[in-house]
């Protein structure tokens, strides 16, 4: 063996060491890596007493609630499985929207309430013209209609109708 | 035999040098090329995004930027495993000359990422996965600078510097799969190799861009390797007979 290719394999082993520790280490901290936890995480009580922590999930539709303040807004956090209510004074993002994600900051009241410091919006991956998407909600509005209407579509399918 | 293509060649600074410099002028027009169109198709033909509006329109410097910044280290590791194994002259001179404008792709990546995330999200920074990941890039970048500076001889600061870098590249993946394995603020990449999901002409535009980092890094790169080159072999003939050429 020649003295580069040990080189060379030794800087290969050192690099897959590395990797190994670095993938231990991250997996280590996996839950302090993660920027917010979500409902379903929070009702299996993983949340921290009495700290702040962050919970994301989408804004559920018709939950927003404004008082007459205009800044004091409450509303509700889901992952569609579980629901947690978010109380919050302040002003919120644009792209704050119902059936669009978000990320609140603060504590756990003893009723269950969230109570937020901070709401940030988190948009999805997707960027298309307004023509795009309104077309792409159309169709998905015209499936679940349709789903609604016919419960049999999935036998309607099979027979080619 | 002699007259047979030998890319070995250009392993030497001497046939380097000349070479470089003859591409350089090539790679910054392609460069300026590239840039015009892409601002083009990004600026004025791609759509107004759905939830974003025109804000979104700082995706056309942001991405690639951020992709230019994981590239460009994972060139500079490559340059450094080559140094450390084949003990070549010319690994160590790549990796400092691409290490500024890596680091410059960083600190661009980082502060169009914050400009956008203000509006949007409705916050500068926040320490997510994908953000703080960035940000240790940038530490690297800067780190490395610092470390090949700080050693007087060049053959042993290329030595502590790449192996800096061969420990940092675990940084790369981590920055590219943060989104998918941890909950970020960031949202999932909207484009891969085998999927994207935007807009047509925002691709495009956003793919031209990325081709105007990539030649304008090259270019800058080439010119800076130059500079390193006359710089270390300062004693060689072919330095001095080129800088006599130069001032006559």
């Amino acid at each position: 063996m020649k003295t580069r290719h040990k080189k060379l394999a030794l800087i290969g082993g050192a690099l897959a060491i590395i990797g190994i520790i670095a993938a231990l280490v991250l997996n280590a901290l996996n839950s302090n890596i993660a920027l917010y936890i979500t409902p379903t995480e929070v009702a299996a009580g993983k949340a921290p007493q009495g700290k702040l922590f962050r919970i994301g999930g989408l804004v559920k539709e018709g939950s927003i609630q404004r008082q007459a303040d205009g800044v004091t807004i409450s509303f509700v956090i889901t992952d569609t499985a579980k629901d947690i209510p978010v109380a919050y004074k302040g002003i919120l993002p644009d792209l704050f929207k119902e059936g669009k994600g978000a990320v609140a900051q603060g504590k756990l009241d003893g009723a269950g309430t969230f109570v937020a410091t901070e709401v940030l919006a988190k948009h999805d991956e997707n960027y298309m013209p307004p023509e795009a998407a309104k077309a792409v909600s159309d169709a998905q509005a015209g499936m679940s209609a349709n789903q609604h209407v016919s419960p049999s579509s999935a036998e309607a399918a099979k027979t080619g109708n | 035999m002699k007259d047979r293509f030998n890319l070995y060649r250009f392993a030497s600074p001497a046939t380097f040098y000349p070479l470089a410099g003859t591409l350089i002028p090539y790679f910054a027009a392609i460069a300026v090329l590239f840039g015009i169109a892409g601002l083009y198709l990004g600026m004025l033909v791609a759509p107004t995004d759905f939830q974003q509006g025109e804000g979104y329109r700082i995706i056309f410097i942001h991405v690639p930027a951020s992709w230019m910044s994981m590239f460009i280290y994972l060139v500079m590791a490559f340059w450094a495993a080559i140094g450390l194994a084949f003990n070549t002259r010319l690994s160590g001179m790549m990796a400092q000359a691409l290490a500024p404008t890596g680091a410059l792709m960083a600190f661009l990546s980082l502060w169009t990422g914050a400009l956008w995330g203000k509006p949007m999200w409705g916050t500068w920074w926040v320490w997510d996965a994908r953000l703080t990941s960035e940000l240790i890039l940038l530490f690297l970048y800067i780190g490395y600078m610092a470390l090949t500076a700080a050693i007087d001889d060049p053959r042993r600061a290329d030595k502590a510097g790449g192996l800096l870098l061969l420990v940092g590249v675990v940084n790369i993946p981590i920055i590219y799969f943060s989104v998918k394995w941890w909950n970020t603020l960031h949202q999932g990449s909207s484009v891969n190799l085998t999927k994207s999901s935007m807009a047509t002409t925002m691709l495009y535009g956003m793919l031209l861009m990325a081709m105007c980092f990539w030649m304008y890094s090259i270019a800058v790169a080439l010119m800076r390797v130059r500079t390193i080159m006359l710089e270390r072999e300062r004693n060689a003939d072919w330095v001095k007979a080129e800088l006599a050429g130069d001032v006559q």
